[in-house]
Formats: C-alpha cells, sequence, structure tokens
C-alpha cells in the first residue's frame, strides 16, 4: 500500500540512530513484563527444586505453568538481547568485532528459546 | 595529518577519579548481574530439555544441579536475578522522574542490595521450610 505520509512525518522521531527511542521503550516493556513472570520462575524452581521427574514433567504439563514458563523465557530472552546489545555498543568500537558480537547477540537467545520451548512443549504434550 | 589529530590530546576524566558511592557501585552492579543472567539462563533451558528427553539425561543433569555446586550456582542465580529485579524496578521508579534526588537515589541503592539478600533468604527459606530439605 502507498505510504501517505509525508517524507518529514517519517522521519520525525527517530533521531541520528534511525531507530528513535524504540529500543529503550523495548527494554522497558520487557522489564515489566519480566516482572511478574520472573517471580512465577523463581517460585517455581524454588517450589520444584529437589522433586523427582515425574513431579517435574507434571507440573511443567500444566497449562498455566507450560504457559508461564514459555513467556518468562520469551520475555526474558528479548530483553536480554536488548541489553546486551548496549553492553556490547557500549564497550566493542571495532566494526568488526561489533557486527560479529550483535550478530552472536542474536543467535544465542533464539538458540536457548529454541531448546526451551521446544522442550516444554514435549513435555506438554507428552512425547 | 594535521598537527592536533597526532598530538596526545586531553582525556576527559575516567571512573577512578570519582569517589565510591552506593549508586554507582549499583549501577555497575546491574550490568554485571545483567551479563551472568544472560549466560546462566542456557542452564535452565538445557534443564527443561533433559526434562524432556528421557529419565536417564533428567538425573544425570538433576544430579548435576543438586550437588553441592549446583546448588551454589543456583542460589548464586537467584540473588542475582532477584538483585537485577530490584535494579531493574529502581530504574523503572526513575523513568517516571521520581527517586531521583542524591539522598533518594542512595538510599534505593542500599536498599537494593539489602532487599535483594533478604528476599533470596526468604525464598529459599521458605522452599526449605515447606519441603524440610533444599
Ligand atoms: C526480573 C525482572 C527484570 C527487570 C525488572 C529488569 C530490568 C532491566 C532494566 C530496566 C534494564 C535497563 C537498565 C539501563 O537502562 O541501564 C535492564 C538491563 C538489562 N537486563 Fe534486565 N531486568 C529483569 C530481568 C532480566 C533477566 C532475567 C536478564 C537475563 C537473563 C536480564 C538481562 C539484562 C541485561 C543483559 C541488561 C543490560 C544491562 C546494561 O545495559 O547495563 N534482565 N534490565
Amino acid at each position: 500500500m502507498a505510504d501517505m505520509r509525508t517524507p518529514l512525518n517519517k522521519v520525525r522521531g527517530l533521531g541520528s540512530a534511525r531507530g528513535g527511542t524504540e529500543h529503550f521503550w523495548r527494554q522497558r516493556l520487557t522489564a515489566v513484563s519480566n516482572i511478574p513472570l520472573i517471580i512465577f520462575f523463581i517460585g517455581f524452581v524454588a517450589a520444584y527444586s529437589g522433586s523427582s521427574y515425574e513431579e517435574i514433567r507434571a507440573a511443567l504439563a500444566q497449562p498455566v505453568s507450560a504457559l508461564l514458563m514459555g513467556l518468562a523465557f520469551v520475555s526474558v530472552l528479548y530483553h536480554m538481547r536488548l541489553g546486551m546489545q548496549v553492553i556490547i555498543e557500549d564497550y566493542v568500537h571495532g566494526e568488526g568485532w561489533k557486527i560479529a558480537l550483535i550478530l552472536l547477540n542474536t543467535f544465542f537467545p533464539v538458540i536457548v528459546g529454541a531448546i526451551a520451548l521446544y522442550s516444554l512443549l514435549r513435555i506438554a504434550f507428552g512425547g | 595529518m594535521s598537527k592536533s589529530t597526532t598530538q596526545a590530546r586531553p582525556l576527559s576524566p575516567h571512573l577512578q577519579i570519582y569517589r565510591f558511592t552506593p549508586t554507582m557501585a549499583m549501577s555497575i552492579a546491574h550490568r554485571i548481574t545483567g551479563t551472568a543472567l544472560y549466560f546462566g539462563i542456557l542452564l535452565f533451558a538445557l534443564w527443561l530439555l533433559a526434562a524432556a528427553s528421557s529419565r536417564e539425561q533428567f538425573d544425570f543433569v538433576n544430579g548435576l544441579f543438586g550437588s553441592i555446586i549446583g546448588r551454589i550456582v543456583i542460589f548464586g542465580y537467584s540473588w542475582v536475578l532477584i538483585h537485577h529485579m530490584l535494579g531493574g524496578i529502581r530504574h523503572l521508579i526513575w523513568d517516571t522522574i521520581h527517586g531521583l534526588e542524591k539522598e533518594t537515589s542512595r538510599r534505593l541503592a542500599i536498599a537494593n542490595l539489602i532487599g535483594s539478600i533478604l528476599v533470596t533468604l526468604i525464598i529459599w527459606g521458605g522452599a526449605w521450610a515447606i519441603r524440610g530439605g533444599l
């Protein structure tokens, strides 16, 4: 669809990095969503530390636990990727290194997320 | 190249010249805890993977987590996590332009540290009391 906005409107608020405040805002958004999810996560780990294979699988197969656990991973992984990007930008100044680390900073959360979500689905669906 | 770019130029003062303050310590602590949490989360994903794989795999991984070193790591991770969460809440309060006064921010920094220790002890103390063992 044709973009009806004027050129000035398109660039307003984007600033010199072309990204505007989006990064900052998403860091805050995920910080807020992390709070309840992490409280659940810590409670779950503390409650089930030392439990047996059956107990833990049964607990993780509960729909509410499975969903909260999945959401906790998604929210935290997105949040930590944003956070680590800022750390890289602060300390790594060589262009090559910076790009390599920013790439790795995307791969790592995606891999951790794939492992966690695959495992949760497999447990939930009784695999 | 012009002379000005080859000559040593004055640098802005670096960290070591500032007087140490609690807010400064908690600021760097937020970054260090965030980094530790970033890498440590892999352990929990692997724990889930073991639970999804087989009883043998789970018992092996759970055994590692249940060892003395494993327990210290999990206890440490929970402390670091709570510290970062309270520090993050502090950031969110600051985002509303509250709590930025010198004395308030100093108190928040100290509360962050003490609060994180207390909450961690309460959680594991509670888990211990309910189940009668860690
Ligand atoms: C539990 C709730 C959490 C809250 C409320 C929270 C809050 C925040 C906030 C507000 C920031 C931005 C700080 C700044 O602008 O200087 C931040 C940074 C960060 N967070 Fe979190 N966070 C939480 C959990 C986590 C978790 C679980 C991880 C990792 C697994 C994590 C990793 C990071 C990293 C790597 C940074 C960047 C640190 C920096 O730039 O110095 N956070 N967090």
